[in-house]
């Protein structure tokens, strides 16, 4: 036991002195969740805009200036053809264009209508939700002001389009796939490099001429990614509900036994990488991109699996991040159990059991 | 102590070790010669228990490296050919954790690395990989020695080292042969193996010679002459055409030529050379180092192939 705990404080030194394992610990996870964050920001303000006022006439300039008055909004630009619109995303001079039809006032009074079209920049889709939600609620203000005698209120039609990614994507769907990817990076990448830095260091043979058996070695090299797994894994779940409001409706127990499986399958698979190779550069290129690619393209996590075309479709089924991520978005958002999910247990279950044989098998006590 | 019957190991079509058999008794400081290349990492593996022999056998203080693996690797020290601590723990970490994976603390067998430990003592919260070579060296002494192994094996501790932490190595080794303790070093230094008690010559896995270094010095069967001369490579070429020249080698500033017993006298091989043209030279007739034997063996060894 005491050359187990000497094992375990020695791994904990070895990530603790390291600035790049602690930047891949921490940074990217952080970074990863900042990103997103950053997408998912909730505050308009000062936002850039453009206006194409067609009309020009009372009504559109004072909605322009109820617009820009907001404090939300500021003009950054006013386009005087469409063919300049795209240029005004593409060098991030707008993030959204207000376009009142030819008319405006007119067709407003006289037929209790008038239309206005929005063009968002949707690269960021949830800030152009946001601003376009915020455009929308001034307009619905503007009249119920103005026309706040009359008997029937006019209404503006209000025609949005997103540019650069018309259909938007759920953002509470970043989450769940997120913990998977973070997992599998941490986890089975970091993994397979310890164990890799000690053969490529020459230390590997000094721990194998030792009386360490090889489970205190794989466990001791282990348990601290195990840990700190479940660390990174909480600050996501917790960031997630608390700053980006993703719900857990399901069961929150079911969940972190979930994580739990899905952690010890990506050790599992970290040993395997291990056993196979014996250089870190080899261990970080297996797990970057036959595990990370994958894991993030072919898993569910950004496509749809079900969109994909047939043989990828095929391939994703061997891929562990996919059952786990749907276990999560069933789990945390449609609030399911363990009779929706059990399939998919299985399978990880059946996975990990496959890479800790295999792992065993190959794991040599000696050199060669 | 350590009783290896021939041993074979192959690496796919490369012959590694072949026939090697070899007795160390206990308490002796025992050198492994050979280039790179000679096979000595591959025993030193092997009786390890880092590398299973194709056949053969090797008994560790009555242990059999195969069978009784686990029982081996308490009872020896290993220090590996490369430097394998870790560089990012202090010299103090390093000690403390291979003394608790060996089952034992730094105090309680403080007195067998003392001498070794202190010199780098002062350094002890400095990492492993900011250590000079010789440090490094007696750092990885020191942790192979912190449980109190009965035998010790090294592989090229003195490579990459500097020479007087070279001889520091070498004293610290006597002192520890004092203690009782069975060592095998190897080296591809020869001026390293007479301050062995025996050694074995090794080239292209197989064990040429057994013996101490005197003996092996001693009885080398050619007469050996130490030729000095202004013009180290001319004379050199015009030495090979000696009637019954064996070898020609240079030792520094001099050259050593060996020729078939009794064929020659320093005044005969002065007269050829003259013949040749060349004046400014002394000869004199010369004891072998181990390098002439090992160069000697050599020959024999390609002669016979």
């Amino acid at each position: 036991m005491n050359r187990f705990l000497a094992f375990l404080r020695k791994e904990f030194l070895h990530i603790f002195r390291d600035p790049r394992t602690l930047v891949i610990l921490f940074g990217i996870p952080i970074a990863q969740l900042l990103l997103f964050g950053y997408v998912l920001t909730n505050e308009v303000r000062n936002v850039k805009i453009a206006v194409v006022d067609q009309s020009k006439d009372y009504l559109s300039i004072r909605l322009t200036e109820r617009l820009l008055s907001s404090g939300f909004f500021q003009l950054a630009a006013i386009p005087s053809s469409q063919s300049e619109y795209e240029g005004l995303f593409r060098s991030s001079k707008v993030k959204e264009i207000v376009v009142f039809e030819p008319d405006f006032a007119k067709n407003l009074i006289k037929e209790g209508k008038a239309g206005i079209q929005v063009i968002a920049d949707a690269s960021e889709p949830n800030a152009a939700q946001l601003v376009v939600n915020y455009t929308t609620a001034i307009a619905n203000d503007f009249t119920r002001n103005e026309f706040v005698k009359d008997q029937k209120q006019p209404g503006i039609n209000i025609k949005v389009r997103m540019l650069f990614n018309e259909n938007m994507r759920d953002a509470y769907n970043f989450i769940p796939g997120l913990i998977a990817v973070i997992l599998m990076l941490i986890s089975a990448m970091m993994t397979a490099i310890t164990i890799t830095r000690e053969k490529e260091t020459g230390t590997m043979e000094i721990l194998l001429a030792s009386p360490l058996k090889p489970i205190q070695i794989i466990l001791g090299k282990v348990v601290p990614y195990m840990i700190l797994s479940i660390v990174n894994a909480l600050v996501v779940l917790l960031l997630g509900y608390f700053v980006f409001h993703v719900p857990i409706i399901g069961s929150l127990a079911l969940l972190l036994g979930e994580i739990l499986l899905f952690i010890f399958l990506a050790l599992s698979l970290g040993i395997l990488i291990s056993t196979f190779v014996n250089n870190q550069v080899t261990a970080l290129a297996m797990s970057g991109f036959v595990l990370m690619l994958p894991s993030i393209l072919l898993s569910g996590f950004i496509f749809p699996v079900k969109n994909m075309p047939v043989p990828l479709q095929i391939i994703s089924n061997l891929i562990p991040p996919r059952w786990f991520i749907e276990i999560n978005r069933t789990v945390m958002l449609k609030g399911g159990g363990l009779a929706e999910i059990w399939p998919n247990t299985l399978i990880l279950l059946g996975m990990s059991a496959l890479f800790i044989f295999i792992s065993i098998r190959k794991f040599k006590i000696r050199l060669q | 102590m350590i009783e290896v019957k021939d041993l074979h190991k192959k690496y796919g079509d490369v012959i590694a070790l072949e026939k090697v058999s070899l007795s160390v008794q206990k308490g002796e400081l025992f050198g492994l010669i050979g280039p790179d290349g000679a096979g000595k990492t591959t025993l030193m593996r092997i009786l390890m228990s880092l590398l299973l022999p194709d056949t053969g056998s090797a008994i560790m203080n009555g242990l059999d490296v195969v069978a009784d693996y686990k029982k081996v690797r308490l009872i020896t020290g290993y220090m590996p050919g490369r430097f394998s601590l870790y560089p990012d723990l202090t010299v103090e970490e390093n000690l403390k954790f291979f003394a608790t994976v060996f089952g034992t603390t730094i105090e309680e067998n403080y007195y067998l690395i003392k001498d070794i430990y202190q010199q780098i003592e002062p350094f002890k919260t400095r990492r492993a990989g900011k250590l000079s070579g010789g440090m490094k060296q007696k750092l990885a002494l020191s942790c192979a020695l912190i449980h109190k192994p009965e035998i010790l094996i090294l592989d090229e501790p003195t490579t990459g080292v500097d020479a007087v932490s070279r001889k520091e190595f070498w004293e610290m080794l006597k002192r520890l042969k004092d203690m009782g303790i069975t060592i095998l070093v190897s080296t591809p230094y020869m001026d390293e193996a007479s301050l062995c008690d025996r050694i074995a010559l090794i080239q292209q896995g197989r064990l040429m010679s057994v013996a101490t270094p005197l003996k092996m010095t001693n009885s080398f069967p050619e007469d050996l002459w130490a030729v000095r001369t202004r013009k180290i490579y001319d004379t050199s070429k015009l030495l090979e055409l000696i009637p019954s020249m064996l070898s020609v080698n240079s030792f520094g500033q001099v050259l050593h030529l060996v020729t078939k017993k009794g064929m020659h006298t320093a005044k005969s091989i002065i007269q050829f050379l003259s013949a040749q043209g060349e004046v400014e030279i002394s000869v004199e007739a010369s004891t072998a180092t181990i390098e002439d034997v090992f160069i000697l063996l050599m020959n024999h060894h390609k002669q016979n192939q």
